[in-house]
């Protein structure tokens, strides 16, 4: 077994797969921040609002007023180093550390594929991306090697394929195979699509797009390790990214996704499009194929490598799972949800009113939550306790600064999940402001009253 | 692999094909959107606008009476005018779209309390510039309403402010100038909507965030929620400030007739949701039809019956209520609550329920799911 482990490790490969793929994720890195900002939405998101929502122990991370623009531009400059291979260790560290800092500002913007771009950049913190076909090579003779460890870039495929299987994996329950929810809400209202309109009015299409869904996440990595099947795995990747890139606002995703299926495919590919490259910028692509092999020669160097990813990739595996140690139904709690790859699974709808109460007087309001929350803000904490629970903690702040020693905040929340009527969703008797942010279950969660099966 | 290709290819093949079979429109199947629309614009809104342009015209000339003859019979015949008038614009209020948006139609016509000093001051110092915003607060209806019932306690005192008082010539000028602001305002929306803003509204049929159909699902929620809920009942109510406020009423100074508006305005509502034509018996179609075409695909409540019961759940808790909100307030604050509680529950509906089935999104921003 030891030894299996240790003549993987040792296994070299061709090292323009994972050069490639630096090449790509930066620049799709740099775009991604540049549309960002063309948006507006630096500033509709990190500006504007009075309030931010937290991540449980990174209270301390927020934005910094007009200085956020600054953290957007490292961010950026970061991702275009990252991706010309300049300076590749500590321009990955500080792209890795810039944009968590950015996603870590607002929960309210929490994205899976944001998440996905965070660890992926971590986990590039230790793959030496940076030896072949870079300007860290092209500078230093003795960084260049044209083969690297097999395990560097297989690991990305590993990341690859956990998003999706555990992606597969989350689909497999009653709402999304037997209800085609959320997608039957989702796709009738695409009715203004050329030639797909109609067909997304069919219910058949709902269950074909929810099934074809569920298998094709929980098959391609597999379709895409394998050389007979990689081309027709490819071609599907194509489509179904193009296709949620039609259906969905979800920004630059389909994008990551497609180019990094590309790390599936055997060095003579990535040649190709090096070559294509140095023909298009004049670059001497042959220096780098100096048949050297790249070793982490620092023994300890090595193991610490060796650790750090090996325990990141159990703890890829095991938080998909965590919402096991918690009581009712996931999708209504949204107790270990997030950071689980629970892709556009769910239609959530609420509403939620904040009443003041205020003991001494007898005095009770509302809040008008437009004074203190965006709309996004808003329909964000409207569906999930943590927000819920953040915001109340908030008020009973704000009232205490208007005069009010002990306010108690009560909620009438009503959420619609998956194209369920509405019903209440917090205790309308809980005092929120007796509860603390935490990992333990919230009991003040009205129970859900449907059952969906599933994993 | 061959193999697969070329399956792969039909199956791609024959649903791009299954999409062609209906070239010209949408297929039997599918509902036609659009025809909310045209049902929106050509017989709720214009109508509603046209209503509207000819009440404020009325309103202008009765005001224009009053002014060259000061008299209480005249005054009367004045706020009979504002009274109907006041009440077309319940039926116009929750469309600011187009150019109603630019100009703020609601905010100039119907911010209240509305403020006394502001006028006073304005009258007293000759001259006013109702384009500023920090005067939309004294003109409109509210700014009416304190001039034609508030002013005194008598109507023959009132009259005093247009004949016998120092400033009369600015108090009459003042009046007429309200009454054509309204009226110049209202026009120029009517005109909007007809002389184009209609084609537009009616052609913008896609989904997304600036589609008609999200923009006017999303305005009209906002209406119900800001301006009908909030602003009529919940505000003069306490709801927001744990105490009542019975001058914020709507209409505060005239003699009962805040309760007159509320339910005009709710009717608006109602009308509005279930594709009621305005002023006539017929309906089309509406967000009722269409919740009814959505939920035909799911095994769901009836959700178009629920938000239509829970308007006249609305319309009956409103009933008990005093034709003047403010002697309500003060007199027997719990009805004002009761009522609230009926049309929150609509919120819900309309809000959660009904936003979820016609999947319109609040705000764009890639952040739903993903």
């Amino acid at each position: 077994m030891e030894s299996t482990v240790h003549t993987y490790l040792s296994k070299k490969r061709n090292a323009a797969p994972l050069a490639v793929f630096r090449i790509f994720f930066g620049l799709l890195m740099f775009i991604s921040i540049l549309r960002f900002a063309m948006n507006g939405w630096i500033h509709k998101l990190y500006i504007e609002p009075s309030f931010f929502f937290s991540y449980l122990g990174f209270e301390w991370v927020r934005p910094l007023g007009d200085a956020t623009y600054l953290i957007f531009i490292v961010c950026g400059l970061s991702a275009l180093t990252v991706s010309v291979g300049y300076r590749y260790r500590w321009s990955i560290i500080i792209f890795f550390l810039s944009f968590t800092y950015i996603e870590l500002m607002d929960k309210t913007t929490y994205l899976n594929h944001y998440y996905f771009v965070s660890i992926l950049s971590f986990l590039m913190i230790f793959l030496p991306a940076q030896v072949y076909f870079s300007m860290d090579a092209y500078r230093d003779k003795t960084k260049r090697f044209e083969l690297i460890p097999a395990w560097t870039i297989d690991s990305i495929k590993l990341l690859l394929g956990i998003v999706y299987v555990y992606a597969g994996l989350a689909k497999l329950n009653s709402d999304w195979l037997i209800e085609a929810m959320p997608l039957q809400i989702w796709l009738p209202a695409k009715y203004s699509l050329p030639l797909l309109g109609d067909l997304f009015q069919q219910v058949w299409t709902h269950y074909a797009f929810s099934w074809a869904g569920a298998i094709y996440d929980l098959t391609i990595p597999f379709l895409l390790l394998y050389r007979k099947t990689r081309p027709l795995a490819f071609v599907l990747v194509v489509i179904f990214h193009a296709l949620t890139r039609i259906l969905f606002p979800i920004g630059m995703f389909p994008y990551i996704m497609i180019v990094s299926a590309l790390i599936f495919f055997d060095a003579g590919l990535h040649q190709r499009i090096l070559d294509y490259i140095s023909r298009l910028f004049n670059i001497q692509s042959q220096d780098f194929n100096n048949r050297r092999s790249f070793e982490f020669t620092n023994r300890w160097k090595r193991k610490t490598i060796h650790f750090t990813v090996g325990t990141f990739f159990l703890l890829q595996l095991l938080i998909p799972f965590r919402h096991l140690l918690y009581p009712g139904e996931l999708f209504w709690t949204e107790e270990g949800f997030r950071f689980s790859w629970r892709v556009m699974l769910i239609e959530k709808a609420g509403y939620t009113d904040f009443k003041v109460v205020d003991p001494e007087s007898g005095r009770r309001f509302y809040v008008d939550n437009t004074r203190f929350l965006t709309r996004f803000q808003e329909k964000q904490m409207s569906t999930q306790p943590d927000f819920i629970l953040e915001y109340a903690l908030f008020l009973e702040d704000y009232y205490q600064q208007q005069g009010i020693t002990d306010p108690e905040i009560y909620v009438d929340s009503y959420v619609a999940l998956n194209g369920r009527p509405s019903q209440p969703f917090i205790d309308p008797e809980a005092d929120l402001t007796r509860f603390k942010p935490s990992l333990k279950h919230k009991n003040w969660i009205l129970p859900f009253n449907d059952e969906i099966k599933g994993l | 692999m061959r193999k697969l290709s070329f399956l792969f290819i039909t199956i791609l093949f024959l649903g791009v094909s299954c999409g062609d079979n209906t070239p010209s429109g949408p297929s039997p199947d599918d509902f036609d959107r659009q025809a909310i629309l045209i049902n929106w614009s050509d017989n709720i809104i214009i109508p509603a606008f046209r209503n509207m342009s000819t009440e404020s015209a009325g309103l202008r000339s009765e005001t224009e009476s009053f002014v060259q003859s000061p008299t209480v019979q005249n005054l009367t015949s004045l706020r009979e005018a504002w009274e109907t008038a006041y009440l077309a614009f319940q039926h116009v209020s929750m469309f600011e779209m187009g150019v109603a948006m630019d100009l703020r139609y609601r905010d100039n016509l119907n911010i209240y309390p509305t403020n006394p000093d502001e006028i006073e001051e304005s009258i007293n110092s000759g001259s006013w510039n109702f384009d500023l915003p920090s005067l939309n607060d004294s003109q409109g209806f509210p700014a009416l309403d304190y001039l034609i019932n508030g002013l005194a306690a008598t109507d023959a005192e009132i009259v005093e402010f247009y004949t016998t008082n120092p400033a009369a010539e600015q108090y009459r000028s003042y009046l007429l100038d309200l009454t054509l602001r309204i009226e110049t305002l209202t026009n120029t929306v009517l005109e909007d909507w007809t002389s184009g803003y209609r084609d537009e509204f009616v052609n913008n049929s896609g989904n997304g965030a600036n589609a008609s159909l999200d923009m006017m699902v999303n305005d009209y929620i906002y209406y119900y929620e800001r301006n009908l809920r909030a602003g009529k009942i919940g505000i003069p109510a306490g709801v927001f400030s744990g105490n009542p406020l019975s001058t914020h009423v709507e209409a505060y100074y005239s003699d009962g007739f805040s309760k007159a508006l509320f339910m005009e305005s709710l009717t608006a509502v109602r009308n509005f949701f279930n594709g009621d034509h305005f002023d006539s018996q017929n309906s089309g179609e509406s967000l009722s039809s269409y919740l009814q075409y959505l939920q035909s695909m799911k095994e769901s409540v009836d959700l178009s019956t629920l938000i239509d019961e829970q308007f006249v759940s609305a319309e009956n808790a409103a009933a008990a209520l005093s034709p003047d909100f403010r002697q309500q307030v003060e007199d027997d604050n719990t009805l004002m609550l009761a009522t609230y509680d009926q049309l929150q529950a609509n919120v819900v509906l309309l809000k959660v329920d009904m936003l979820q089935s016609l999947n319109i999104n609040v705000d764009y921003v890639d952040a739903d799911g993903d």
